[in-house]
């Protein structure tokens, strides 16, 4: 019994020997040919996330991110066109005749319903605008619109699933998401912000935020953003970054309450919350800078296009387009100058 | 009872030689019987060595005493004297136990059990005008904040109910201690909401949705929680009220055969028919066991009747009712939640909230089919059936209004939901009623059964205990009277 089984252990051994060799010469091989590839790219500004794995996917987020130095860039060139996506929008029926859009219905003259705006349930803002202004351009009629409250970490899914045909909802482009989604042209630059109250002890994005419990909306970049920097030392390690609520219009009641210190979420909703809560204000400036875009189904290539068509013109529009809709709802928390918010004039890299 | 053994043995006394040593075999027989008296009772004789000389004096001196005529008689008056009273007391102490608990079931714990659903009905309904209101914008009309006001005072009022009658350190207190926190801290939440919302900011509705979350995952909850401990209370209170009294019923029967025994001795001793005590006393004990039987059988049948046909339906109508509401809230939040929560169901994404809303309203289906099974007259189904054709009503009008936000219309299905005429609340508000009506029906028909079945234990212990006290005396003036013609 003991031969036995001392037998079927030398001989699982001496297998296993046997694939070691194997092994070792293809980690060998791969790791080789990673050193090829990596040899010419020198700009190390990427960060090094291809330290785990074996040598396959380190090639693999290697590519990709040479391909996504600048995600904002990542785009189509626009085209009025029609394609395959937009024939099948247009060619839903009677009242399924719509654009159907992710939205948020929380964000403070982003995409909010204005309680007081009485009898209808119209939802309003800067993103509600450039949907409108989508539907118009697409269908011809600016109200053809379904509109999908989508929470900050469903907003990925939703598209994924077909739930909704794009999202609208101050999302950032970045580089992780480009792999799930397609971004349109950024068309709102901004940068993650902190919000606290105005008597708190809180200076900035520092080391002022030692032992304070910060809140941010799940599935955010900037709970990412906190994230990489508390494992990079970059953030106090005795901050809390813990709570993470489903919108992050919830922070600021979590921060009422004082269930919660601070608040980090892009500049321009921290503004909208501090419209809110004349007790609260931004603290520090902001310590990254972020785009918004129109998010898309991966292959949607003539939509993709065509909202960067619909975004060129709606910048020009000085009347009705980019202009007259920060003044109406972002002048009041941002502030008159808009230039700050303006993205740069936009670049067509993405190829297909 | 007096007269039965005269046909077996008309001849003279002094004859019953033969039954007498049946009768003191306890008391020690001369001789023979005393093993079988230790092998009987077991206990004193081997087991107990120490006491045995105690036990061997009172032995003794009751075997001195059996063998005299008088002797024996004061043995047979005392024996009949305390079954008599045993079985007084042991009834009045069954008696008053079991009308305790059918007290309790009419007046405390029925009573708590529906405060209890009343509690959840109230929070429930509170939660759904509060999103209601959101949905209606800044006007919030008058009869929504009417509506949860109340609904806020009524969880208030029977939260402290509930607490004035739970027993201290019970879970049921610590349930209640812990709405008794909660209910203040959403409130709290509910007004910062409308303040808010009143100025225009979206941060109202983030209030909302706190208070919401608050109220589903942990008030509800625990108002449910307290909703089955106190059902559960009255089931045990049901428990304890209804099984026969069978230690009273068998010291009874005990009890009469000892005095028709006594009777039927003396009877064979002296030729006499009657003994006026002994006779006295079968009689009170007879109306005893009578009373006790007729008094228990009556009342237990009331109260199985009330079980039956009240607590049963109430019950029914109850959860029915508490249905009607999640579904009604689930409604409202399809709306709130505007497709953000989703789950797939056999494959195929639907809206979470939605998906609740069918699962509520089968239940409520199936709760109002049982209801109308349990209904026992037209008064209790009329409600009944009114509420079903109110579901069916409100099942129209929901597909057709969520037919209106499938195709992105969203403020017509919010007319069809929240608006006045022809919107699916005004089916809510029918069925709430009438399952109102139902219940209402039902309650009166517990208090009726349960009230009847109480009073049919009226005065059974105090009676029982009376009348034993009597019974005992007239056995004892009996056998004195035997007693005397030694002297």
């Amino acid at each position: 019994m003991k031969g036995g089984v001392t037998m079927h252990a030398r001989r699982l051994r001496a297998g296993l020997r046997g694939w070691g060799g194997v092994g070792a010469m293809a980690v060998v091989c791969a790791l080789a040919l990673a050193f090829a590839l990596l040899l010419p790219l020198t700009q190390s500004a990427e960060e090094s996330r291809g330290g785990r794995g074996d040598g396959g996917t380190t090639h693999v987020d290697q590519a990709r991110a040479e391909e996504c130095t600048d995600p904002e860039r990542q785009t189509l060139s626009p085209s009025g066109a029609d394609g395959s996506t937009i024939d099948a929008i247009k060619a839903r029926e009677g009242e399924k005749r719509k654009l159907i859009v992710g939205v948020d219905q929380n964000s403070y003259r982003w995409g909010y319903r204005n309680p007081n705006s009485a009898g209808t349930a119209e939802l309003e803002g800067f993103d509600i605008d450039l949907v409108h202004r989508i539907a118009q351009d697409i269908l011809g009629d600016p109200d053809a619109v379904q509109f999908k409250a989508i929470p900050t970490n469903q907003r990925i899914p939703a598209i994924q699933e077909g739930r909704v045909d794009m999202i609208v909802r101050t999302m950032t482009i970045n580089c992780s998401r480009l792999e799930d989604v397609a971004f349109s042209a950024p068309y709102f630059k901004t940068g993650q912000q902190l919000l606290a109250p105005k008597s708190s002890t809180i200076t900035g994005y520092d080391d002022s935020l030692a032992g304070k419990k910060i809140c941010t909306a799940e599935g955010s970049t900037a709970y990412t953003k906190l994230d990489e920097d508390q494992k990079a030392s970059e953030l106090v390690s005795s901050a809390d970054i813990s709570l993470t609520v489903p919108n992050q219009l919830d922070c600021l009641v979590r921060l009422q309450l004082g269930e919660a210190d601070a608040v980090v979420t892009d500049g321009a909703l921290a503004a909208s919350q501090a419209a809110q809560d004349p007790t609260v204000e931004l603290k520090g400036a902001p310590f990254t800078t972020e785009y918004y875009g129109v998010a898309m189904q991966k292959d949607a290539d003539d939509l993709v296009r065509r909202v960067n068509q619909i975004l060129v013109d709606y910048r020009e529009d000085t009347a009705n387009g980019w202009q007259a809709s920060y003044e109406k709802w972002l002048s009041a928390t941002l502030g008159e100058d808009s230039t700050k918010s303006e993205p740069p004039a936009p670049q067509y890299l993405r190829k297909s | 009872m007096t007269d039965s053994p005269k046909s077996s043995t008309a001849p003279p006394a002094g004859v019953g030689v033969p039954t007498m040593p049946s009768l003191p075999p306890q008391s020690g027989g001369p001789g023979a019987p005393l093993p079988l008296a230790s092998q009987g009772s077991a206990a004193p004789d081997p087991t107990e060595p120490p006491r045995r000389t105690a036990f061997a004096e009172g032995a003794d001196r009751l075997r001195s005493a059996a063998t005299t005529e008088p002797g024996r008689l004061r043995i047979i008056g005392a024996v009949l004297a305390l079954l008599v009273v045993a079985f007084g007391a042991v009834t009045a102490w069954q008696t008053t136990e079991r009308a305790g608990a059918a007290d309790d079931v009419l007046h405390s714990s029925q009573p708590l059990s529906s405060d209890a659903a009343d509690i959840y009905r109230s929070l429930a309904d509170a939660n759904t005008a509060a999103s209601s209101g959101f949905l209606a914008g800044g006007q919030e009309t008058a009869a929504t904040r009417e509506r949860y006001e109340k609904d806020i005072r009524t969880a208030a009022a029977k939260l402290v109910n509930a607490a004035a009658n739970s027993e201290p350190d019970s879970p049921s207190a610590a349930t209640i201690a812990r709405l008794n926190r909660l209910l203040p801290e959403y409130k709290g939440l509910v007004e910062r909401a409308r303040t808010y919302n009143r100025q225009g900011f979206p941060v109202g509705g983030a209030y909302l949705r706190y208070a919401n979350e608050k109220m589903q995952t942990q008030m509800l909850p625990a108002a449910e929680d307290l909703y089955k401990k106190e059902n559960q209370r009255l089931r045990d209170d049901y428990d304890a009220a209804t099984p026969y009294p069978w230690a009273a019923i068998a010291l009874g029967v005990l009890a009469l055969s000892a005095l028709a025994w006594a009777q039927h001795r003396n009877y064979r001793r002296t030729n006499r028919v009657l003994n006026h005590g002994l006779v006295a006393a079968t009689a009170t004990a007879t109306v005893v066991l009578l009373w006790l039987v007729v008094g228990h059988s009556v009342a237990r049948a009331g109260l199985n009747d009330s079980y039956d046909h009240g607590v049963r339906s109430l019950n029914v109508l109850n959860d029915a009712r508490i249905a009607s509401l999640k579904a009604r809230g689930n409604e409202n939040l399809t709306l709130v939640a505007r497709g953000a929560e989703t789950v797939e169901v056999g494959g195929e994404v639907v809206d979470a909230y939605d998906n609740d809303f069918r699962k509520d309203m089968d239940t409520l289906a199936k709760g109002l089919a049982a209801a109308e099974d349990l209904a026992d007259d037209d008064s209790g189904e009329e409600p009944v059936t009114a509420a079903v054709g109110n579901m069916e009503e409100w099942h129209e009008r929901h597909t057709s209004a969520r037919a209106e936000d499938d195709n992105g219309n969203y403020q017509q299905a919010l007319d069809k939901v929240i608006g006045d005429e022809g919107a699916t609340g005004e089916c809510f508000d029918n069925v709430d009623e009438n399952l109102a009506k139902a219940l209402d029906h039902e309650q009166t028909e517990f208090k009726q059964a349960a009230g009847d079945g109480l009073d049919a234990m009226t005065g059974l212990s105090v009676g029982a205990a009376v009348l034993a006290v009597l019974g005992a005396a007239g056995a004892v003036l009996g056998i004195g009277r035997r007693l005397s013609e030694y002297r």
